[in-house]
């Protein structure tokens, strides 16, 4: 590699942005902190290279990802229109939120595979969405519904046979087979502390907020 | 700031009207090592004028000024990854670039598979 050019990379690789003119250059470090000696410069800067971009071109603000999403990443405007709002909750390597949009307008530029990428859609990956929503709609339209109602049935259940252990093992079955199926990438599955997950209510509890909180801009979109 | 080294003058250079921003897409193997120093060796040798930015996907995130600045201009010429995902993230940083503006995807070099 040329000396300038090596220069140049090795610049850019410590955070700095770097102008060239036709016989010179200046470098401006542009990290939110320093690069420590000897530390790479993924380990020192504060924000999270992992978060979705809307693809306005595709989205259709049916309110999916806000309905979906239980870390409160998504949010509307004053217009009611969707947005990324709280990027930094998004969990590092997990595009499930992408996987739900039924447009597959949802991108993750740092995401190796296509169209998640953001990769152009073809019609192959429409039908897959459209396959998915159908899914959706064979368990009677409302997910979360769904899920309600066979918790209510496992509670009464448990109440015979009650065992955190057991749950505790029936969550890891259910986290593995998620991971087999490619929902959730392996490194975040690792990340997460199976004792210390957080309880069915809470998740139902979150997923109540975030559907009132998509329910209530589609309402806002239909009043306009 | 840093003025190092001195660079060859090209006479092709004054003819060149667009501005030049290089991704250097950091943090992920996205894109591979020796395509993106490829794409940096090509713009050095060119002499053109260009701007090179560790990570678009950080600006965004960080809403970085500097996005909105280049948004503005009608001859910019961009250095990256999907131009899906480039628009993208220039549109949610509150910057939509214009119609105008070339992306070049550095997926698609010769020697990105």
């Amino acid at each position: 590699m040329p000396a300038i050019a090596s220069e140049i990379a090795t610049l850019l690789d410590s955070g700095n942005a770097v102008t060239v003119s036709a016989d010179s250059y200046r470098a401006r470090h542009t990290g939110n902190t320093p690069p420590a000696a000897g530390a790479s410069t993924t380990a020192t800067r504060s924000w999270k290279p992992w978060f979705p971009v809307i693809d306005y071109d595709r989205c259709t603000n049916c309110m999916q990802c806000l309905s979906f999403c239980l870390f409160d990443v998504y949010n509307v405007d004053e217009n009611s229109l969707i947005q990324v709002r709280n990027q930094e909750n998004c969990k590092t390597n997990c595009p499930a939120c992408s996987r739900v949009c039924p447009e597959v307008a949802i991108m993750f530029p740092k995401y190796s595979g296509s169209p998640i990428n953001g990769e152009p859609v073809n019609a192959s990956d429409l039908s897959r969405e459209k396959m998915k929503v159908n899914v959706s709609s064979l368990l009677g339209g409302d997910i979360y519904s769904t899920l309600r109602n066979r918790s209510d049935q496992a509670k009464s259940r448990f109440s015979t046979e009650r065992s955190a252990d057991k749950a505790l093992a029936e969550r890891k079955r259910c986290l593995d087979k998620l991971q087999r199926d490619g929902f959730i990438p392996a490194e975040v599955l690792a990340e997460i502390d199976l004792t210390n997950l957080p309880s069915p209510e809470e998740i139902q509890r979150r997923a109540a907020a975030a559907s009132a909180k998509a329910q209530a801009a589609l309402a806002a979109n239909a009043a306009k | 700031m840093q003025s190092l080294l001195k660079k060859p003058q090209n006479p092709k250079y004054s003819q060149r009207m667009s501005h030049t921003l290089y991704c250097r897409c950091a943090y992920a193997q996205v894109i591979s090592g020796p395509v993106k120093n490829a794409r940096l060796e090509q713009l050095c040798a060119s002499g053109e004028e260009f701007e090179a930015v560790p990570d678009l996907c950080e600006m965004a995130a960080t809403r970085d000024p500097r996005l909105a600045e280049l948004a503005r201009r009608d001859d910019l010429r961009i250095i990256a990854c999907h131009p899906r995902a480039v628009k993208g993230l220039f549109t949610q940083a509150g910057c939509p670039l214009p119609p105008t503006a070339e992306i070049v995807n550095m997926h698609e070099s010769p020697s990105a598979s």
